[in-house]
């Protein structure tokens, strides 16, 4: 529809002007809604930087409670991560699956994918459980309020990767591979994959530096 | 069952605010009444309130602006009230804890419900015809941004009847916001308004950052874009890498207030400057956040009423891209009698005097772009000398500010007072009130009355210079801000000037209201027909005004850095307009109720937190989950316009542009 338009006018675009952009105007669909969940995605990024600097900032500031290195049980965070990072490879291989409209393998690996992550959810709380039972609840110091937001955030996001999840497989099983709907699962995969990233580093700046000897 | 609430929260003792809710109730009684009968109910909820359009999204975003603009007004004006009657041996007529409410209510209302509303309602009126598309990325989330928005500006001003405002200032610091020292509802109120239309906020800026990277019509490269949507662009950019850090701060003190835990109390080893820092790593860049649209604002303006290109349009988009990086190096200046010491102030010092320059490079584009062109003195450009006149001097005060020993001498007074309102008055003020008369044909399909437009902009000019310059002075003499009693009773001819400015920028609001109503009532006589009422020089006076829903017929295809003006030059060269193209049926999104019943959730969930009210707000959270999965079930989210009808129009389109091309040709 452009190109009818050109030879009125006498122009074209002009190659040395055009910096940066294709001339065939707006982008599909496929290409918008991804980036447009990418940017809400380091936003969200910039969220927990904002929390990691908070502790950062608190980390020292027990006020004479429990500090870090009495808290922490590098075991248990280890088996935690193991599940975490586990559950974005089975995340990976559900949307391989989704990619050849395989119904049983994308609902099978999104169903791992879930579990693994409830296994991690299951494990953070019961470490939480254990640190109030211990006389260390965020109420306790700065530093302990600042870890629970920290790592609790963390969580909240994966609940809410699960409850994601579970409408996503009750979605795909009603509707089948429908466009839309295979780009809300990609969505779904970066979302996931994200969360993985800020736990990488949770796991380092929290548990491994904080139980360094 | 109810929490906190009960029928002490009815302030049934205080007459100010009870006679006011009444009066708001009423009105807004009477207008649902008004609506109803007239029948109008279908066309404001088809038109507007469930629609993903983002010209009709902008209109109600600043409809929002201009209504919170007079709340935020009348708290100016108490303000400047009780200063002027609580002299010497004289309390006033405010309590303390009432004015300490108002001027509280008075910053958060002008910041985020007044200037972030008309901002982003400009943005969404304007970019996507400036790009030649016909809507923004993702039209519904555009919806539930707004009505997010409205949602926050709802719960700040129903604390006028229920319950009370925070008393905290409009940053809420802490240990003052923590609940030992600010036990009732006001600081809860703040926080979960702020919380559900920051969210709004942030998808906003998602969608409009993607819109401008991703969404442009054919040969729109990123230099041919208007200043505009380059200015919207880093304004976005900001929003996105600052908001987040905005929710932190309100959710950290949340947590303290709702949960007992130790960001920033005293005790417990919490630390409250953590939160001077995090909320100005947010509040600095929300400054540019305001200000740079308005500077696009004043671009357009100055090119299209001095007949001229901007000058120095990649000056422009370089200037504007440093300020959005450099915006985010100062934000300790906010605080430098927070003792940092002297090395980190002077870094922040000289990092703050360093954003002057790519400002003062706008500036001086601005008069190259007057500057040999054939000006035409109307409304907007008014306001963009008026801007230039005020914003160097707020400027030059902001730069003093800048200089760390002067900082710790006039830190928390009236100086800074007048500061900050110089350059959002003489910046942001000026700039929505030249766009609000630049863009208006567009939205309507007739210009505002001139007259009254000038007149509405000498009351601003000089109500704000009577207004805020005697607060210069005061705060030279050690006035600090914020006293709700003044002791000196010598300063008193300072704060009865401030307050005849106050009362003609009070009348300048009165006039815009007349100025609407007088426009609407003889709109035949000044009818934009043409769609290009000011001989602009960008892509949305290509299209009718009113715009059709979808803006352009055929997407434009984008030669130049100026796309309508190329276009518009050539066909009054050859004295025809480009062939006509081949038209096609057009997909677009259908109407939404989720916006707004998104927003009915989260207000409920809001008021269910601020009043302890557990159950509702669980309840608010299950159904603004509901409604977002039944969302997503939709299968259909467009439709199709057929082809006859955009031909139809098109052809209309065409035959009056022929007409006004015609009366071009023959002038030239």
């Amino acid at each position: 529809m452009t190109s009818s338009e050109a030879p009125a006018i006498g122009l074209t675009h002009g190659g040395s002007e055009d910096t940066g952009h294709p001339h065939r105007g707006p982008e599909s669909k496929s290409i918008v809604v991804p980036y447009g969940f990418w940017l809400f995605v380091l936003s969200d990024m910039v969220l927990f930087s904002a929390l990691f600097a908070t502790y950062a900032a608190l980390a020292h500031a027990t006020d004479g409670g429990p500090t870090s290195n009495q808290l922490f049980d590098r075991t248990l965070v280890a088996i935690e991560t193991m599940a975490l990072l586990l559950s974005s490879f089975t995340c990976g291989l559900a949307m391989i699956a989704a990619k050849r409209k395989n119904m049983v393998w994308t609902q099978g690996w999104l169903l791992v994918t879930g579990l693994l992550g409830a296994v991690f959810l299951f494990i953070e709380l019961f470490e939480f459980a254990k640190m109030v039972a211990e006389g260390a609840p965020p109420q306790r110091s700065a530093f302990l309020s600042s870890f629970f937001t920290l790592v609790g955030c963390h969580g909240a996001h994966v609940t809410a990767g699960l409850l994601w999840i579970g409408t996503m497989m009750a979605q795909i099983w009603a509707k089948g591979f429908k466009e839309h709907i295979v780009r809300r699962l990609l969505c779904l995969s970066i979302f996931w994959h994200a969360l993985d990233i800020i736990w990488v580093a949770i796991f380092t700046i929290v548990y491994l530096i904080g139980t360094l000897p | 069952m109810l929490g906190k609430l009960s029928w002490d929260a009815i302030p049934f003792h205080e007459p100010i605010p009870l006679i006011t809710s009444l009066v708001v109730l009423l009105a807004v009684a009477a207008v649902a009444v008004w609506v109803w009968r007239n029948g109008w109910w279908p066309y404001l909820r088809d038109e507007y309130i469930t629609s993903t359009d983002h010209k009709r999204i902008g209109i109600m975003y600043i409809v929002l602006a201009l209504l919170m603009l007079v709340r935020g007004f009348a708290d100016a004006i108490m303000m400047r009230l009780q200063q002027s009657l609580a002299i010497g041996a004289s309390q006033g007529y405010l309590p303390p804890e009432h004015y300490n409410q108002i001027f509280s209510a008075h910053g958060t209302i002008m910041i985020f419900f007044v200037a972030m509303p008309f901002v982003i309602g400009f943005m969404n009126f304007v970019v996507p015809l400036q790009l030649g598309v016909r809507d923004v990325a993702f039209p519904t989330m555009n919806n539930v941004s707004f009505w997010l928005t409205a949602s926050g500006a709802l719960l700040v001003n129903l604390s006028l009847f229920i319950g009370e405002f925070a008393r905290t200032g409009w940053l809420a610091f802490p240990p003052l916001s923590e609940i030992e020292f600010s036990p009732g509802v006001g600081v809860d109120y703040y926080l979960v308004a702020l919380q559900i239309s920051g969210v709004g906020t942030v998808l906003t800026a998602v969608n409009f950052v993607t819109t401008i990277l991703k969404i442009r019509a054919p040969g729109m490269s990123y230099l041919r874009m208007p200043v505009f949507c380059w200015t919207s662009l880093a304004s976005n950019l900001l929003i996105l890498a600052a908001f987040p850090v905005l929710t932190v701060s309100l959710a950290l003190l949340m947590l303290d207030r709702y949960l007992g835990f130790h960001f920033f109390t005293n005790d417990g080893g919490g630390n409250s400057m953590l939160y001077m820092n995090l909320i100005w790593v947010w509040g600095h860049p929300e400054v540019y956040i305001l200000v740079l649209p308005a500077f696009g604002i004043y671009s357009e303006v100055a090119a299209t009423f001095s007949g001229k290109p901007l000058f120095g349009y990649r000056s422009m988009v370089f200037a504007t891209l440093t300020i959005c990086i450099i915006s985010f190096m100062v934000w300790l200046h906010h605080f430098f009698t927070m003792g940092a010491g002297a090395n980190i102030n002077a870094v922040f010092g000289i990092a703050s005097m360093i954003i002057g320059i790519p400002t003062g490079v706008k500036i001086y584009n601005w008069l190259f772009t007057m500057y040999g062109g054939r000006v035409r003195f109307t409304v907007p450009m008014y306001y963009l000398i008026g801007f230039m006149l005020t914003f160097v001097i707020g400027g030059l005060t902001g730069v003093l500010l800048a200089i760390p020993p002067v900082d710790f001498i006039v830190h928390n007074s009236l100086f800074l007072v007048a500061h900050f309102h110089q350059v959002i008055i003489g910046g942001v003020v000026f700039a929505l009130m030249a766009g609000y008369t630049y863009w208006f044909p567009k939205a309507f399909g007739f210009t505002l009355d001139e007259r009254l437009g000038k007149a509405v902009f000498w009351c601003w000019f000089i109500g704000f210079h009577l207004a805020f310059m005697p607060l210069y002075v005061l705060g030279f003499w050690g006035a600090t801000r914020r006293m709700q009693h003044i002791p000196d009773p010598t300063w008193a001819p300072w704060l009865n000037v401030a307050l005849v400015g106050a009362v003609i920028i009070g009348v300048g609001i009165v006039l815009t209201v007349v100025q609407l109503l007088y426009s609407i009532k003889t709109r035949d006589q000044r009818m934009d027909v043409t769609g290009d009422p000011w001989d602009g020089r960008t892509l949305e006076w290509l299209t009718l005004s009113p715009p059709p829903h979808y803006n352009f017929a055929v997407l434009p295809d984008v030669h130049g850095e100026e796309a309508y003006w190329t276009r518009k030059q050539t066909a009054i060269k050859l004295d025809q307009l480009i062939k006509e193209p081949d038209y096609q049926p057009i997909e677009m999104p259908l109407n939404t109720p989720v916006g707004v019943i998104c927003a009915f959730f989260a207000s409920v969930c809001g008021f269910a937190v601020i009043w302890h009210i557990w159950w509702l707000a669980i309840l608010g959270l299950i159904g603004a989950f509901a409604i977002f999965v039944w969302y997503a079930w939709q299968d259909e989210h467009e439709h199709i316009i057929p082809v006859d009808e955009v031909r139809k129009n098109a052809r209309e389109r065409r035959r009056i542009r022929m007409e006004h091309l015609h009366t071009l040709s023959q002038s030239t």
